[in-house]
């Protein structure tokens, strides 16, 4: 096994490359995915590579392109399908909510459907109303479906490829500020999968857990480190994936600290930081020396453009270092 | 009910002189929203170089004499909603340029107050309903305002733009059947560029005239040359004229070119330059330059005072956007989430 220092594009790029090279049944679709290679570039090269059939150019139709996909994958094939952007998911909830994810269960278990939803979230580019939304929570709560969300370039690709090989359907939610910011070691090769479910510890502390996912990973680490001269100890607990959730994971950081605070860049009411603070109320409370915290962004319906309102709007280092700092101090 | 196809008027670009009984002065001003569009989408694309404009910029660069051509058909209580590509609706609806490089620049002063950016202009005192980034979604809500309008007997026409890209989607055929249905006052401009972002007409569609897909509904459609503003301006009165009258909507299929990239980041892989150089001769604002001064409804120190003015104009507005506020933070949330703004008890904590 190699490592390269890979973006989390090219991480994302390499795996759906490798996937198709090495699974004659994967099959990459969506909008601009071929000839152009991607709003992004993540599939840049692919057409030339395994060609038309294998990486195919859908008409703007997101329904479209998430219900074909379904049957290819009821009918032995691995769909990746790209939704250019998290915030156009919605066109397609239906086929999402109300046929992939039920797949399984309206079959007795019989019926696999194999197939993985990228799309890139998350704001902090002044992409405002319809390109900077997290929509993680409308999907979590959908039981059949498994929702995740990597947080750096080495998981993006095992988890990517986890993903493929798993025989349920999986929405990929990839933090777009993170896909050419973000650099680090990734293991290739074709063992080196992330398992779905298992949660990561990102930096130990003994003081406050932070449990969070996407880009509040690093923003809480950057908090972590300024709290470091401070004596405030952070741990920082990387979920991986939203669905399912390593519960293990956080009721065994609570246990360490004692104190628990959830950061989401999503808003607060309904967002999937409410689901780990029940978690940890109905099973670690009697770990807990502090109320449980949720940070996130405020309930208004959608990202602002300007950059100042943006900036305010956003969870951020220093809005995770006064919660944090505060919590420490109950 | 027939396809009213192609062929429209005769080719008014190769015709001696103005069409008859073409007011100069009304020449004059479709020259100048399309002088205006042109110099203010290249100074956003400068202003965007800069960083003075950050997330996402669709410029219009090229397709000018669509969007000018369709709204001058329009009158005042018409509507128009548009697509994320919506600065030359805009300017071409007479909104106030200040606003609208203010909004680009997320100043308080901006169309939306900073909140919506390049992709979500909007005017209400000019039922200019805005710029909507999900492709096809807008169509719907336009057949509702125009279905407002019939219900309670007012005489306004619901104007909507979109791509060549929107017609594989499902609204586009909801929205068609709807308004055929019931007979409603929209005119439905489909702004046929030959690309939906990075993905050929032809690779995207099954049917490359789109005007045809409203044969599906037994609706009236016509292709036009989009790039020629008096030909389009000509489609558009007549498709206003019969969805005023009460006969139905229209589909119209604009013929243009967008001259710059999807958006200010796309590296255009999908075509060459040659492509691109080849269209630029057919420029619909030099080939209607040309046509002002062979026709003599102008001089040539005329058209150049005019374009000064144009030049100044846009200079000050980015000058305007710069000495703007920005908005104060307050404003997230004060800025209307629910008629009644609700407070919760006890407090988010942190806030
Ligand atoms: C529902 C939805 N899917 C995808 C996109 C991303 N997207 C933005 S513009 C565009 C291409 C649209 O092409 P077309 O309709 O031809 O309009 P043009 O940009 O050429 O004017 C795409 C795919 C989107 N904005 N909304
Ligand atoms: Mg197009």
């Amino acid at each position: 096994m190699t490592t390269t220092e890979q973006t989390l594009l090219e991480a994302i790029r390499g795996a759906m490359h490798d996937a198709l090279a090495w699974d004659a049944r994967v099959v990459v679709l969506g909008e601009d995915v071929a000839v152009k290679g991607g709003v992004f570039l993540a599939t840049d090269g692919l057409l030339e590579r395994f060609g038309a059939l294998r990486v195919i150019d859908m008409p703007i139709a997101e329904a479209g392109i998430v219900g074909v996909a379904i049957g290819m994958a009821l009918h032995g094939l691995r769909p990746v399908a790209e939704i250019q952007f998290a915030d156009y998911l919605y066109p397609a909830i239906d086929q999402i909510l109300n046929e992939a994810a039920r797949m399984r269960y309206r079959s007795n278990g019989d019926w696999n459907c194999p197939l993985v939803i990228r799309a890139p979230f998350g704001g902090g580019i002044h992409g405002a109303l319809y390109h900077s939304q997290s929509v993680e929570a409308l999907f979590t709560s959908t039981p059949g479906l498994k929702v995740v969300v990597p947080a750096t370039p080495h998981d993006a690709r095992g988890l990517l490829l986890a993903a493929i090989a798993d025989p349920d359907p999986v929405l990929f939610l990839e933090h777009k500020r993170l896909y050419r910011t973000l650099r680090g070691p990734v293991a290739t090769g074709q063992g080196a999968t992330v398992p779905l479910g298992v949660a990561a510890c990102r930096r130990p502390g003994r003081d406050v857990s932070i449990i969070t996912y996407g880009a509040m990973v690093h923003e809480s680490l950057r908090a972590a480190d300024a709290l470091a001269h401070e004596g405030v100890d952070l741990e920082v607990i990387d979920l991986r994936t939203l669905v399912p959730l390593d519960r293990d994971a956080v009721l065994a950081t609570v246990r360490r600290t004692g104190r628990a605070l959830i950061v989401s860049e999503d808003n607060l009411t309904g967002g999937f930081a409410g689901e780990i603070a029940a978690v940890i109320a109905e099973h670690g409370f009697a770990d807990l020396d502090a109320p449980v915290r949720r940070l996130a962004a405020p309930d208004v319906p959608a990202v602002p453009f300007s950059e100042t309102l943006e900036d305010a709007f956003m969870v951020s280092a220093a809005k995770i270092m006064t919660a944090a700092r505060e919590l420490a101090r109950y | 009910m027939t396809q009213d196809t192609a062929q429209p008027v005769a080719a008014v670009g190769d015709a001696p002189r103005p069409p008859d009984g073409t007011d100069p002065a009304l020449l004059m001003e479709l020259y100048r929203q399309m002088v205006l569009i042109r110099r203010f989408e290249e100074k956003c694309q400068e202003m965007y170089t800069k960083a003075k404009i950050g997330g996402f910029l669709h410029l219009y660069i090229g397709e000018e004499a669509t969007g000018v051509g369709a709204v001058s058909a329009l009158r005042e209580g018409d509507h128009i909603f548009t697509h994320y590509r919506d600065h030359g609706h805009a300017i071409a609806r007479g909104l106030d340029i200040n606003a609208l490089m203010a909004e680009l620049f997320g100043k308080v002063t901006g169309t939306g107050k900073g909140l919506g950016g390049s992709m979500h202009f909007a005017d209400a005192s000019k039922q200019f309903w805005g710029g909507y980034a999900l492709v096809g979604c807008h169509l719907l809500l336009a057949v509702g305002t125009a279905l407002g309008d019939t219900m309670q007997r007012k005489p306004g026409v619901t104007m909507v733009f979109f791509g060549d890209g929107a017609t594989n989607g499902g609204e586009f055929y909801e929205a068609l059947n709807f308004a055929q249905l019931w007979k409603l006052p929209v005119v439905f401009v489909c702004e046929n560029n030959l690309y939906a972002m990075g993905t050929p007409l032809e690779v995207h569609s099954s049917v490359t005239e789109i005007y045809r897909k409203a044969a599906a509904f037994d609706m009236r459609a016509e292709r036009v040359d989009g790039n020629d503003v008096l030909v389009m301006r000509e489609a558009a009165l007549r498709a206003v004229d019969h969805a005023r009258s009460g006969q139905g909507p229209v589909l119209l299929e604009a013929m243009t070119y967008r001259f710059r990239g999807h958006s200010a980041q796309d590296v255009q892989k999908y075509r060459s330059k040659e492509d691109v150089e080849r269209r630029r001769s057919g420029d619909p604002i030099e080939v209607f330059r040309r046509q002002l001064l062979a026709w003599g409804v102008i001089a040539a120190a005329d058209l150049r005072t005019l374009e000064h003015t144009i030049d100044d104009q846009v200079e000050a507005a980015v000058q305007f956007a710069e000495a703007s506020d920005e908005p104060g933070v307050e404003w997230i949330r004060q800025s209307g989430v629910y008629a009644a703004a609700i407070t919760v008890d006890p407090p988010i904590h942190g806030e």
